[in-house]
Parts: structure tokens; sequence; C-alpha cells
């Protein structure tokens, strides 16, 4: 009897020590990366890393200054939700308000299987396809932002669909029922009463959206360009966080392996605080 | 096919009075029809141009510049799956029956937990893989491994199945626990021989899930794992898997069609591996 309690007890502990890897986790993670990039940063200095416009990490004397790299990621973020939102909205609202049982049933799988085809094809088919199409057909070198809007556009995709599919559909049936009733019609209702009444979670779906793709590393790394420079030109090439530091990690040492490193805690920070305002969201839609 | 025609032509007629009814009506219609079409696009795209090229020699024991022998790549892919579900798996589910069995609601390290979990699933893969280079693969002086690699993936896939053990432990009805604590049966028993059990298909299909998850890294394995061509030796052995594989052998540009093929046996594998996930999580679930 008493082993018995011992181990109903033990196994307790079990759990709770597995439940609290998640704790670990995240404070390692946290620890070793700010640990490793922080340092580098105060020896660039605050404002020439985070300011700079020069990433010349091999000359003497090198410059790291991410800022191109800063402005390439929400470049090529907000290329990605212009094109991804409003499709994934209206895929959305046509899975949870429009689509035939006999449709989901294939629908669904569909948009599953778009989330889970690897960053590395999708980089791969933009490489073959849409460079090369938008080479030939819209102007510049084809490696560009636009490229990699329209790509990161298509891979955020089944995350907006997702949330936000689930957002409209637990908005109450007598919503739908109420606006019908005063001669509203099934579109006119979906657009102007259902989502207007799911928006935080569409809300939701837009900013793990925007994580998703500022996030992206393999497949913007293919067709972005990667050049490390400012420019306005939505057909020349850029370079974001995420690809400077695959781009350089295998041959650095030193200080310019610290920068890369410190690349990763600003992309971090981003990542954190796009979390936090996520989980705030969250918290206040369960409040009203 | 005939009746959803004919279901469109009714619906499209039935809006011709009412303008803003008609064009939300054509663009639910025409997203979903676009995303269908891009999925089918990158698929067919790759399929066709791939599956040419899967020739004998591509599946060759060694691996030389020539042959781009895919073989070695997939060994270390299985190695780096097995050992990163060894990890990931049972603390996951532990974390979960934690979280759902043995938790009192509105808890204060719950709530932590739950915070953290969330962050683990939103952090790229590219600071996963900076996290384990700095972490496995220098302070603790594993260098490129297996080891490190799959300690790597093995963290990132912790929420997933946190997610879908904690969903398919929710779904068990409370029934089952009041029968078996009915008949004199102890919590630990409770929760292994009954809710367990039930909760298997769910449980299952998050483990599918974080296998194609794996499968397809890239950016958290190349700095952890390495990139050498061969079958690693041993557990601190490096070697890249099929995904690095792909990326790399894409970017020398030299090898087009035998990267195509790759894509093909990525794609394929990933696909299977996210149908079997839904049929899994389908045809095993019990009604309740």
């Amino acid at each position: 009897m008493k082993r018995k309690k011992l181990m109903e007890k033990g196994m307790q502990g079990v759990f709770f020590i597995s439940a609290l890897a998640s704790i670990i986790a995240v404070a390692l993670i946290c620890i070793f990366m700010f640990a490793r990039g922080v340092p580098a940063i105060a020896e660039i200095g605050v404002f020439d890393f985070l300011g700079g416009t020069s990433w010349k990490p091999t000359d003497v004397p090198p410059s790291f200054g991410i800022l191109p790299m800063i402005v390439g990621s929400l470049y090529v973020t907000a290329g990605a939700i212009l094109v991804g939102v409003p499709i994934g909205l209206l895929c959305a609202i046509f899975m949870a308000r429009f689509c035939p049982a006999w449709l989901y049933k294939f629908l669904k799988p569909m948009v599953n299987l778009l989330a889970g085809i690897p960053s590395i094809i999708y980089g791969f088919f933009g490489v073959v396809v849409m460079v090369p199409f938008v080479r030939e057909h819209i102007g510049g070198p084809g490696k560009s932002i636009l490229t990699a809007s329209l790509l990161l556009g298509i891979m955020i995709l089944p995350t907006v669909i997702g949330i936000s599919e689930s957002a409209l559909r637990a908005v109450p049936d007598m919503y739908y029922e109420g606006s019908l009733a005063l001669g509203a019609t099934h579109e006119r209702t979906c657009f102007k009463v259902i989502f207007p009444a799911a928006r935080s979670g569409v809300l939701a779906a837009v900013v793990l959206g925007i994580g998703r793709a500022i996030g992206e590393t393999m497949a913007v790394i293919m067709i972005a360009g990667n050049q490390p420079r400012l420019t306005a030109d939505i057909l020349q090439g850029i370079r974001t966080m995420t690809a400077n530091i695959v781009l350089e990690m295998g041959y650095s040492e030193g200080l310019h392996q610290e920068a890369l490193i410190a690349t990763g805690v600003v992309l971090f920070v981003f990542i954190l605080i796009l979390n936090f305002s996520l989980s705030a969201l969250q918290n206040r839609k369960k409040e009203a | 096919m005939k009746t959803a025609v004919n279901k469109f032509r009714d619906g499209f007629r039935a809006r011709l009075r009412h303008p803003f009814s008609l064009l939300a009506f054509l663009l639910v219609w025409a997203a979903m029809l676009l995303t269908v079409a891009i999925l089918a696009f990158i698929v067919i795209h790759i399929l066709v141009n791939g599956i040419p090229y899967l020739t004998p020699s591509l599946f060759e024991w060694e691996y030389t510049s020539d042959n781009c022998s895919v073989v070695f790549a997939i060994i270390n892919t299985l190695n780096i799956v097995g050992m990163a579900l060894l990890i990931g798996v049972p603390i996951g589910i532990f974390a979960a029956i934690y979280l759902v069995e043995y938790a009192k609601r509105g808890n204060r390290v719950v709530r932590i937990i739950r915070l953290t979990t969330e962050t683990l699933s939103g952090i790229p893969s590219i600071v996963y893989g900076l996290f384990g280079f700095i972490f496995f693969n220098n302070a603790l002086g594993w260098g490129y491994s297996m080891m490190s690699g799959s300690f790597t993936v093995g963290i990132m896939i912790l929420p997933l199945v946190i997610r879908s053990t904690e969903e398919a432990l929710k779904s068990v009805p409370d029934s089952f626990r009041e029968g078996s604590f009915g008949l004199g049966a102890g919590k630990l028993r409770t929760v292994f021989r009954v809710v367990l059990p039930s909760a298997i298909p769910g449980i299952l299909a998050g483990i599918i899930l974080a296998i194609g998850r794996v499968v397809g890294e890239t950016a958290a394995l190349i700095f952890t794992a390495g990139s050498i061509t061969k079958v690693a030796s041993g557990l601190f052995g490096a070697g890249r898997t099929l995904a690095i594989h792909m990326y790399l052998l894409s970017n020398e540009g030299l090898h087009v069609n035998e990267s195509y093929a790759t894509a093909v046996v990525l794609l394929v594998t990933v696909l299977l591996i996210n149908l079997l996930a839904s049929f899994v999580a389908k045809k095993l679930q019990k009604k309740f």
C-alpha cells in the first residue's frame, strides 16, 4: 500500500518535471542567445549595430550594421501580409461559411498539406518557377523583394486560413440568423456581421502569419537575392536577418560570428514581442 | 461535379440583384480556387519534373558528386527523427498529462507553462538552430553531431506533441475516469490504463505531424547536425539530412535534375506523413 502511494507521488513528480521542460527550454534559449549576442552588440555599439547601414564583416576595419537586414525582413514580411492575408481571409470565409460539406472534406486536408510542405521545397519552387517568371515578365533580376513577398504570402496561407477559419466558426449562429432575418443576404451577413464579430481571432491569425513570415529562412534565402542593402525598389534583391545568419554562419569566426548570433537575438526579440502581443490579444478576448 | 456547377450557377443567378453580394460571392470562390491551384501547381510541377530523374543511381549506397545519391541523407534523417522522437515524445506526453490530469485550474505555474509552450511554438527554426549551435555544439562540446541536431529538433517538436496530447486527453470523457476510480483504481492506474489508451489516436496524429516537421527541417539542423555528405558515424558523428542535402544541392545549381528528384523524395515523404496523420486521427478516433 505504501509502495503504491510512493509510486503515485513519484510519477506525479515526473509529470511535473516534464511539464517544466518548456519553461527550462525557453529559459535556456533566452540565456544562451542573450549571453552570446548582447556582448557583441555592446562591443559594436547599439546604434552602429541596429542603425548602421553597412554590413562588411570581412573588411578591415569591419562594419556590422544590420539596418538593411532589419528593413529587408520588414519589407518581405509586409509583402507577405499584403499577398497572403486577403487571400487567406477570403479562403477562410469560404471554408467556414460557403463550403459544401463534400468539398470541405478535400479542402481541409489540402490546406493542411500546404502547411506540411517543407520550406526548402517552397524555396526550390521559387527558384525554378517564380524567379524566372518575375525576371522575364515583370523585370529586375528575378531574385527580389517582390518574388520573396509572393512566395512568403503563399507560405503563410495555411496559418492565416486555419486560425481565422476557427475564429469565424466560433461566432454564434444567432448572429447569422439575426442578420438574415433583417433581410441581409448570406454574403452581406458573412462580411459585415460574422467577420467583424471574429476580428480578434482574425487579428491573431495575422499576427501568427507575421511571425511565420519574419522567421522564415530557407525559402527566403533562395529567392530574395541576399544583397545587404537599403532599397525601395521591390524588383531588387534584399537580405533578411534570417538569411544573414545562414549565409555567413558557416565560415564566420570571432566578432563576426558573435554579430551573426546578435542578429539572431534581434530576430528573437521581434518574435517575443509578437508572441506577447498575441497572448495579450487572447487575454483581452477572454475578458471581453 | 455536375451538381457543384449547377449550385454555382444557381447561386450566381440569385445574386445578380445584389452587386455587393455577387462580388463577395465571386471573391471567396476565387480565393479558394487560387489556393487549391497554387498547391496543385507546386506539387504537380515538382512531381512531373522530378520523377523522370528518380534513377537507380540516385539510390546507390556510396555518395559521389556524380550520382548525388540520397541514401546517406535518408539514413541520417531517420536517425535524427528517431532520436528527436525519443527526446520530445515522452517529455511532451508527460507534460500534457500533468497539464490535463494533475494541474489545478488557474495555477500560476500552469499559466507560465502554457505561455512558454506558446513561445516555443512561435520561435523560428533558425533561432533553434542558433541556440543548438551555441548550447549543444559549443557549450556542451558535442560539435556538429546527430546528438546536437536531434536535441535541437527534439525541443522544437515539444509544443506540437504537448498540444496534440492535451487535445486528445481532454476529449476523453470524465465518465471514463470516474468509472475507473469507482472500480478502485488509483490516479496513476487510471491515467495509464484508461485515459491514455483512449487518447492514442490523437497523440499518434500529433507524433506523425512532428515526424513531418523534422523531416522537412533545414534551418535548425544545418548548424547542429552539420552538412557532411556521409552517413553519420555514431551519435556524435556529423551528417546532413535529406532537407539540408536538398538545400545544398539546389544551391550549387549544377544538378538541377537531381535536385528535382531529391525534391520528389522529400515532398512525397512529407505528403504521405501528413496524409497518414489525418487518416490516423480520423480512422482510429473512437466515438465517445
